[in-house]
């Protein structure tokens, strides 16, 4: 742990896992759906349920996902922030199931051009956050590393095609996850990376034969 | 990170340094960055904690209705001059609590150790600083004594009360205020130490019961307490008075007393003051709300 994890963040209180957190998966959202969100529908869950409102979880969510940082003081504010910016939002609660962290949260995101985004994610404690699921396929990462998520019909040759083009553009890889529905189904990998994958190599991704889905989570500003 | 407190003890021996100097080296070794480079962002996080008890606003409350306004009264009865403890003791609760309030009120703070126990090391801090009349520099000086502290708790235990209770939040906080306030007034980096043992000493089994969940109550208060809790603890070191038990051993008692706290009593919201009747009644209340 980081000196600057004990002595901050910096942040907009009253929860680092309620509010900072919220905040943090809001960002995230907001990058991997790659464009501004035109529509949220939000569901919480556990404890974000149960003491969400008390902890500003709602507000949080939605300053995230208008791409403000933890420490912004527009926080209190973004509903009015998000409805002067034209965008819709709903709040609901839901129950994720026994296996799901109790902070956690399903996201329904549209973005302006009409891109349609699924998310569950959870605040784990601290402030960090876990990208739990994308579109109902398993995903598991924190955001704190550049992600690149492709979704591939579960035939032989993806895994080594992506993990070459990687290797070709010293990409190292920090850690790397394979899951499908069932054998020769859909599947996803989900690869954490030291460095940022260059944007041609996303494209060369996304017309390989079998490649159904890429989705990339940059560190850099948009 | 440091693993104890004796380690760093050791290698300021060693190396002739002070406390905050060898906690400096190590950030700027693990991150990668310049002495200039943490110094200048630790600068930042000093200034945001000083905007955070300036930046009190009386008026606010806090979503669910239970805080806010308690400073702005402490400090009247401040002002008043017939108080228990003086005028010092004083604006350090008054800190405590403003800057508390401001975290359950949605404002920017620094968590320090958590956003739960942001307003001790702010309010002995800053009172500090302002009844010694001491430097910007020697105030960033101290944070790193306190977050040397905070270190060696977070990797020897932990600092979150889900985890280890109030303990591991208002009690860390105190500790690390503690530590830094003895840097302050020119204790030795066994002093700062010895302090932090103190500290921990008198917190030990605190637990965490917020009521209906939230970082209000009684968080908000124990703010007050951690404070008076961490300069009780540093004066007693700066007279002389040792602890009897090594302080990482009293970190290590922590997290044994830690670990014997049920669940409810871990932020949980199932516990303690969160379980009584009117406890229960105001989770309901704002549930229902909800």
């Amino acid at each position: 742990m980081n000196i600057f994890n004990i002595i901050g963040p910096v942040m907009v209180g009253p929860s680092s896992s309620h509010t900072a957190g919220a905040v943090r998966i809001g960002n995230v959202c907001r990058k991997l759906l790659g464009e501004k969100v035109r529509k949220a529908d939000i569901y919480f869950h556990g404890s974000f349920r149960r003491t969400g409102r008390g902890h500003g979880t709602d507000r949080a969510l939605l300053a995230g996902l208008m791409g403000f940082a933890v420490d912004d003081p527009r926080i209190p504010d973004s509903f009015s922030y998000a409805e002067k910016a034209g965008m819709l939002f709903s709040f609901h609660g839901i129950d994720l199931g026994e296996d799901a962290h109790p902070n956690s949260v399903k996201l329904d995101l549209e973005s302006v051009s009409g891109r349609k985004l699924s998310i569950v994610a959870s605040s784990v404690g601290g402030g960090s956050i876990l990208i739990n699921e994308i579109d109902g396929l398993s995903a598991n990462f924190s955001g704190e590393l550049p992600t690149l998520i492709v979704h591939n019909l579960d035939q032989p040759g993806h895994v080594a095609e992506v993990t070459s083009m990687l290797q070709h553009k010293s990409v190292n890889i920090a850690t790397m996850q394979l899951y499908r529905s069932g054998r020769g189904g859909h599947a996803v990998m989900v690869i954490e990376c030291d460095q940022e994958v260059p944007e041609e190599s996303l494209d060369w991704l996304k017309h390989l034969e079998g490649v159904e889905k890429v989705t990339y989570y940059s560190l850099s500003e948009d | 990170m440091f693993q104890s407190l004796e380690e760093i003890l050791q290698a300021c021996s060693e190396k002739k340094k002070l406390f905050w100097e060898i906690v400096l080296e190590d950030d700027c070794k693990e991150e990668g960055i310049t002495r200039e480079e943490s110094l200048e962002k630790m600068h930042l996080t000093w200034k945001a904690m000083a905007d955070s008890d300036r930046s009190y606003d009386p008026g606010l409350l806090s979503a669910s209705g239970l805080s806010g306004g308690d400073a702005a009264k402490m400090d009247a009865w401040r002002k008043r001059g017939t108080t228990i403890c003086g005028d010092f003791l004083n604006r350090m609760m008054v800190r405590a609590l403003r800057v508390a309030e401001s975290n359950a009120c949605m404002k920017r703070i620094v968590a320090a150790p958590t956003a739960g126990a942001c307003g001790v090391i702010p309010a002995v801090l800053l009172t500090i600083q302002e009844e010694k009349k001491l430097k910007d520099s020697e105030m960033v000086r101290a944070l790193y004594v306190a977050g040397g502290i905070g270190g060696v708790i977070a990797g020897r235990f932990c600092i979150s009360g889900a985890e280890g209770g109030c303990q591991a939040e208002i009690g860390s906080a105190a500790a690390m205020a503690s530590g830094a306030a003895v840097y302050l007034m020119g204790g030795t980096n066994e002093e700062i130490a010895n302090a932090c043992a103190l500290t921990i000493s008198s917190m030990l089994g605190l637990v965490c019961d917020p009521v209906a969940g939230l970082v209000e109550v009684p968080c908000i208060k124990r703010n007050v307490t951690g404070t008076m809790n961490a300069v009780a603890a540093a004066e007693m070191t700066l007279a002389g008075i040792q602890t009897r038990i090594p302080p990482d051993e009293v970190i290590d008692a922590m997290k044994t007393v830690g670990r014997s706290i049920v669940p409810e009593l871990r932020e949980t919201g199932l516990g303690g003051l969160a379980a009584t009747q009117t406890g229960q009644k105001i989770r309901e209340a704002l549930e229902r709300e909800q």
